[in-house]
Parts: structure tokens; sequence; C-alpha cells
């Protein structure tokens, strides 16, 4: 198995130019127009990449509310002002530096933001790009009539002032420490153009768009493909390739196919499935390898229901999965398995959580401790509570459909009875999700956002919706400790300091289990041999990031 | 002629408006709605949520969302698609060559070939070709045109390597021959259903007008059986099928849902899919306004041709 941290010339070059800026003295950013040591690549870019995915790109206007595979357009088009490496590591793109407490680009308080932005940096239509695309960028994510993805963290940017084309400020209503993390994913969209729009929802832009990136707009051709072509006058690295394709394929199979018969480069979203990963890692000339991603698999609880209020109940339903037949027998031993919903390759993981055991006997003790004793119909029970419930997931997921069967039989074995109602995919993340009306949920999901490590809208208690919160704790988890070091992360700005408190928190969840984490999920990623630069990143939702890197071994 | 036009046409927006209420209808019981795809998203907040749902104004009750919606399509506006903001019929355009194509040449070759079938199998009545045509004819029809397309992409794709495995045309080419290299497998299955389909029919309405009057008289003027056929039977045989045309019509634009998504094949058909996946509800709606109408058409069409072709019918 291949781990997450492929040594990218991407993030190495980037430090390197961070190093020489550092050396050249940051207060002259005029003095860093396209320096020698970034030089493009001498060959002109040449050859093209043809990226597979499931479902089409469709939202080309990056700010507004769009899926996963819309993510690799707008990271090839557009220019965030930072990026977000391999590690986890914030590095600046369209701004100078990171801003942070030391070097004075956040105040004391945390309050007062201060960016300096790149000089040598052009719209693809020729304009420069200045303070003020910037400005507008931040000011359309909050204006309501715009359909945008995310506000979170945007809603409490004030008074955004212009003080030079490069240099910007503005005031946080309260401090807020993930936005830095959040503006990784936030692309600067050009001012110039977006500005004479009457309603920005539907304007051309979002079928033309034009950006900084590395590649410019060519064509779509609807349900088809889209060509993106090289940037030549990009500002960083890249592009090493002439043309980038995202070639839509809705049929899995007919996907894999595809790759095997060389019509697609490299495999994007959903990937190779798991049954076709031995297959695929025999295939010649491809580069089939595990990426780790951000998101895990878990056995989810609702904590109201009064037969997991008990810990020990939670405690030996989780002792009787046996994660390792699961993943080896029916995962094609894909996914890793996991003790919390932090990504294993996060700078915030916490490696010393105890370690799940699979042993029938010691959940049969725990539940007879507990006092819940196997009733006549031989169902445990406890104060006329049944210690049955119903496992839910999306119907038509043969996998899931596999792993409940399997559960529910080692659950019987141990006197609870495990029923399984599946729904279809829009009702089951709907209300029936939403609004805590499930006993139990296998779910896949991402708790980290644009890797920051606050999990407040997925474990604060002010997030569960049904005790009028509006986040996402549909378990219903409530723990005073967790909520007050969750106030207390998003408040720091210190790595070390945010590293202690995410990790007391992974410790706190892994006890209370309000979900019995499962595995890590692992995508089955593959290209072809002479494509160089692919670099997984945990941290983004797509294979995509930096196709800028990406070439072809001469 | 007008008055049957007029009586047509007011049928006709009776007709559309029960479609579209039906429609509308079905398509917002569906649970979820457009917003449910967002709820594992861990970057929306259920305020963005909210916000969305106010935006695209799905919190208004359901027939004022309707009215809305019909009262902009009655000026001509079909909508912005909730997925990308594009205009309905602009999204629609894109999809309609390659659909187009891939129907206008399957119906084409369905029906040269479900005719020829037809007359010969009626010609030669209880031979072996007619024996054949009318077993392959009911295999044809009971299997899924799906499975036929996943064998054709194993056999002619996988183990033969003649065709390839879908796509409209290779990236980067787009030739005619690669156009029409892609268009043999998926065209072919396509067609299969409708060759069985216009087989039947032809051969049903061959032998119908063989045995008419006017074919014996042509005999008795000593015709040759070739003359015959093709001067005197065919063109009768054709009458019924011009109606049966016309049913068919609509599917060239509509595309066909399962197989353009097997062979990957960018048309109206996987475009429906998609956005029934997505409840684009604009979308949808568009679509299924869209197939109406050509249903519509494609009946009138049918009727109109059939009342020039043959004198006896009268439109009054």
């Amino acid at each position: 198995m291949t781990e997450a941290y492929f040594d990218s010339s991407y993030s190495r070059r980037n430090a390197l130019r961070l190093m020489v800026a550092g050396a050249a003295g940051l207060a002259a950013p005029g003095l860093l127009g396209t320096p020698a040591f970034a030089q493009k690549a001498p060959a002109k870019p040449s050859g093209r990449i043809v990226v597979g995915l499931g479902q089409e790109p469709t939202v080309f206007n990056p700010l507004m509310v769009h899926i996963e595979v819309d993510d690799g357009v707008h990271f090839s088009v557009f220019d965030a002002l930072f990026r977000i490496d391999p590690k986890g590591e914030i590095q600046p793109n369209l701004a100078v530096e990171v801003p942070n407490q030391k070097n004075g680009g956040i105040s004391e308080d945390g309050l007062k933001w201060h960016l300096r932005l790149r000089d040598d940096v052009r719209w693809h239509d020729g304009k420069p790009f200045t303070a003020e695309d910037v400005k507008f960028t931040l000011e359309l994510i909050t204006n309501p009539d715009f359909r945008s993805w995310r506000t979170a963290g945007h809603a409490l940017v004030r008074d955004i002032t212009v003080i030079s084309p490069t240099e910007i400020s503005w005031r946080m209503e309260q401090v807020f420490a993930p936005y830095l993390s959040f503006l990784t994913e936030t692309f600067i969209v050009p001012k110039h153009i977006l500005e004479k729009e009457a309603n920005p929802n539907n304007a051309a832009f979002n079928q033309a768009p034009v950006g900084t990136g590395a590649f410019k707009w060519g064509q779509r051709v609807a349900g088809d493909h889209l060509e993106l072509v090289a940037n030549s006058e990009y500002f960083g690295e890249g592009p090493h390739i002439e043309k980038l394709i995202f070639k839509y394929i809705p049929d899995l199979t007919v996907l894999y196919t595809q790759f095997k018969s060389g019509d697609v480069d490299l495999m994007g979203q959903p990937y190779i499935t798991a049954d076709h990963y031995e297959e695929a890692k025999a295939l010649a000339n491809r580069v089939v390898t595990l990426v780790p991603k951000a998101s895990f698999e878990s056995f989810y609880l609702n904590l109201e229901r009064p037969q997991f209020r008990e810990l020990a109940v939670r405690e030996a339903l989780y002792a009787a999965i046996d994660k390792e037949s699961i993943i080896q027998g029916l995962y094609y031993g894909v996914p890793t398995p996991t003790e919390t919903f932090m990504p294993r390759q996060a700078i915030y993981y916490n490696p010393n959580l105890p370690a799940h055991a699979y042993n029938l006997d010691r959940a049969r003790q725990i539940l007879d401790q507990a006092g819940w004793m196997p009733g006549r119909d031989g169902i445990r029970a406890k104060s006329g509570v049944r210690l049955s419930f119903a496992s839910s997931t999306t119907s038509g997921d043969p996998l899931r459909e596999q792993v409940q069967q399997f559960l529910q039989q080692t659950f019987s074995q141990l006197g609870v009875e495990m029923k399984i109602s599946n729904l279809p995919a829009a009702v089951m993340w709907g209300e029936f999700w939403q609004q805590s009306q499930f006993d139990s949920v296998i779910v896949g999901s991402t708790y980290l956002i644009g890797a920051d490590p606050d999990v407040t809208n997925r474990l604060h208690s002010r997030s569960i919706r049904t005790k009028g919160g509006r986040g996402s704790n549909n378990a219903q988890y409530s723990n005073l400790e967790v909520d007050a070091l969750l106030d207390q992360g998003v408040r720091s700005f210190d790595p070390d300091a945010r590293r202690t408190i995410y990790r007391r928190v992974q410790e706190l969840v892994r006890r209370d289990l309000p979900f019995l984490p499962l595995y890590q999920i692992n995508a089955v990623q593959g290209n072809k041999k002479g494509i160089s630069g692919v670099a997984p990143n945990v941290n983004t939702r797509t294979e995509s990031w930096n196709a800028l890197a990406w070439s072809w071994a001469s | 002629m007008p008055g049957f036009l007029l009586n047509r046409f007011s049928q006709s927006i009776v007709l559309l408006v029960i479609v579209s209420i039906i429609g509308f209808t079905v398509l917002n019981f569906m649970p979820g709605g457009p917003l449910a795809q967002f709820g594992l998203d861990p970057g929306m907040t259920q305020k963005d949520i909210e916000r969305l749902a106010e935006q695209l104004g799905l919190n208004r009750p359901l027939w004022i969302q309707y009215f809305d919606w019909a009262w902009r399509l009655v000026q001509g506006d079909w909508g912005h698609s909730f997925r990308d903001g594009t205009p309905v019929l602009a999204v629609i355009g894109r999809h309609l060559f390659a659909t187009l194509l891939l129907m206008g040449t399957s119906t084409a070759l369905a029906i040269a070939i479900g005719s020829w079938i037809g007359i010969r199998g009626a010609t030669h009545r209880y031979s072996l070709f007619d024996y054949c045509a009318t077993i392959g004819a009911m295999v044809a029809l009971s299997v899924p045109t799906f499975w036929f397309g996943l064998v054709g992409i194993y056999i002619f794709t996988l183990k033969l390597g003649w065709v390839p495995a879908g796509n409209m045309y290779t990236i980067g080419d787009g030739s005619v021959p690669d156009y029409l290299h892609h268009l043999i497998l998926p065209s072919l299955v396509l067609s299969l259903v409708h060759v069985a389909v216009w087989s039947r029919y032809m051969r049903t309405a061959t032998l119908d007008a063989l045995s008419q009057d006017f074919v014996k008289t042509a005999r008795a003027k000593g015709l040759s059986e070739r003359r015959i056929l093709l001067k005197h039977v065919v063109g009768n045989a054709l009458l019924p099928m011009i109606t049966l045309a016309g049913v068919q019509l609509p599917s060239i634009l509509t595309g066909a849902l399962v197989t353009e998504t097997i062979f990957t094949w960018p048309g109206m058909g996987r475009l429906f899919l998609d956005s029934l996946g997505y409840s684009d509800y604009p979308m949808v709606m568009g679509l299924l306004i869209f197939s109406a109408i050509l249903v519509v058409l494609g009946n009138l069409v049918a009727d109109i041709l059939v009342a020039l072709v043959d004198p006896r019918i009268r439109l009054s």
C-alpha cells in the first residue's frame, strides 16, 4: 500500500520559492515577479491528460454551490489566496505570505487580517489581478442573492479595505482560526467581468470562466468532456501539459474499462471500484495505488435512543465488530481501520487512541455487567428497554448491505437485535438524517473543512438540530468538555496549542463513542505510468488539485 | 383543414397542461429534493442549505411554484438549471445533436432493415426466413436493450477490438470516419427493438395488402410479382406505418436513457437521467414538456401525412 505523502516537485519548489522569498525580504513583493528560481520547465507544455470522472463537472463559477468533481476544474482554472500542500501546511498562492500573529498578518487579538498579494498575476484575458478582485470575491460570497457554496467564516468578515492593488485588510466579527483553511478553497474571481453582470447566478462567465490559474478555459462538449488549455503566462510553476481534459463517463464499469483500454489517462472520482483493485494493480503500464481520503466510515448512533444512551452498550457493540474480517472479506482490503474522525495524515491526528479489538466474550461481559440481560426471546433488555434497533444506509450499496448482514449475525450472537432498514439516498440524507430520526446509520463522511481540525459542526452540542442548533451533530452527542475544547480551538492560531486541543477531543470522542469508528476510506487511484507529478492530497477533495505539476515523461 | 388543426391544437394544450401538472407534482413528491445531496457536504451548514432553499424558491407553496414556472414558460422562459444556472433550452440544445445522430441513425436502420424483413417475411410466408425473423423479433423484443449493449461491448470491443467501448468520438479526433466508427455498435443495438417492431408491423401490413382485390387485378393484368410488390403492395402497406413512425418520432429527439449511459453517449436520455439524479427540477420539467410537445407534434404530423397520402381519409 502506498501512503499519502508523496514528495511532489510542486511542494518542494514551492517551499524553495518561499525560502528565497523570505531571504529577498517580503517587504518588496515587486522584486518577486517571475523570479529565476521559479522558472517554468524549459520545454513548452506538451501532450494532454484525460481525467475520467463518474459525474459531470457543470459548475465553473468556483464560488457557487457545487459538488466534488467540479473542484478539479476550479483548482486548475483559478487560484486561491493560499494552497494547502499534501502535508497539510498552508502555502501562499495569490498572497505573498501566509498571515499569522508572528508576522503581523493577523493581529494579536486575532481579529484584524492584513494580506499582501502578488503583483505579477494576470487574468486569462490579460487584465491584472489586484486586491479589488479579492474584495469583490469575498463580498460576492455573502451577497444574499448569490447562490454561494459555503458562507461559514466568510459571514464573519467585515470592513474589507483595499489599501493598494497588492494589499488588503479586513476585520473578523469574532476570532475564527479555521478561516485560513477555508481560504485555501476560496477561489478568487475577476471583478472586472462579474461586476457587469446583473444576476451573478446566471452569468455567462459561469459557463466560460476566466481565472488566473495554470489552465485556461478551452471548450466544453456538454455531457461528454471539458477541455482546458495551458496558460503559458502562469505566474507559478507549470503547466507542463498542453491540454487537460475532464471526461465524463457515468457508468463506473465503463469508466474502468476506458482506463484499461487507455482512453482515460488518469482515474478521477469516484476512482476504481474496490472489486477491481487486485486486477488493476496487475495492469501493464499503469500505476495503481491506495490513496487515503479525509472521509471515514462509521457505525453512527442516535444517542437519544434509550438503547444507546448507556456507554456500556456502545462499547459492547464496538467490541463485537470484526473490522478486519469486514475489510478483508468484503472490502477487498482497501480501507484502513481507524479509531477517529481525523485522517491519519493530518497533523492533528492522535496516534495514541486505544486500539479496537474484536472480542465477543468481552462484549457479552460488558453487557452482563451493565445489567442488560437476555429476555425470553433471547434479546437482551434492561429496565424495559430491549436491545433492538434499526440500521439504515443508502439502499443499492451492495457492500454496505453486506456489512449490515454481517453485523446483524454477530450482534445476534450477543443477544442484540439489529433490523436492516435501508432508504434511497435522497430520503436517507434529508430529514431522516438531519432531524435524527434514525436509530443507527452506516455512513462515510468527512468531518474536517478544508483540512482545518475544527469539528464544531459535527460534535458541538450547539450543532444539534433537534435541540435548536444548526449544525450536523445528528448523533446528538453532548459533552461539555468537548464543547469547551472546540470553542477554544477555533480561537487559537497556534498549531501546537491546537494539536493538543484536537488530540484531546479525539480522546474524549473515542471514549464516549457517539459513533463506532470503522475505517478511513482509501481511494483506488490510478494513472498511466508516464505521468509524473501526481500527488495525492488528503486535504483536498480532488485528485486534480495540482494538475499544474503534471507532466508526461519524455 | 384549419378546423382540424385548431381542434388538435386545443387538445394538445390541454394535454400539455395535464402532463406538466402531473410531472411537477410527482417530481416534488420525490423525497429529498435538490438540496439533499448537500446533506453530507462537510463544508455546508444547515444555514447554507436553508439559504439555498430560499434562493431557489423551494420554500414557497407548491402551487405557487407551479404557476410561477408555468407563467414563465408561457412567456417563453424555460427557466435555468438548478445545477449550474444555465438556461434550460441552452442545455437541451447542447445535447440535441448527439441524440439526433444516434437516434436518427438507429431509426433509419430500423426502418430499412425492419421493412425489408417484414416484406420478405410476408412474401415468403412460413419459410425458414419467416420463422427465423419471427423468433428473432420475439427475442429482440423480450430481452432488454442494455443487455444487448453490454454483450455487444464484451464481444466487439473487449474480445474482438473492432469498435470502441463507447463515446461519440475520440477526443482530439472527431473526424467523420471517427464518428461513424463510434456510431456502429450503439446504433445497431438501439435499432434491434425497432427492427423487431417494424418487421412485425410491416409483415402484417404487407400480408393485408397482398390479399386485396387490386393485387388480384394486377396479377390478372399479367404484371410481374416484383412490379406488383413495388408498385401496388408496398405503398399500401406503408400507410399504417406512417402512424407508427409518428409515434416513434419523439424518441429521435428525446434519446435513449439506458443505452446512452452504457455507451457514454452525451445525449438527451442521459441528460434526463442526470437531471433526475440531481433533482434539477427546471431541467426535468423542461425535458418533460419538450418530449410532450414532440409527442403531440409527431402524432399531428403522422395524421396529416396519412390524410395527404390516402385520399380516403378526410380531415374534417
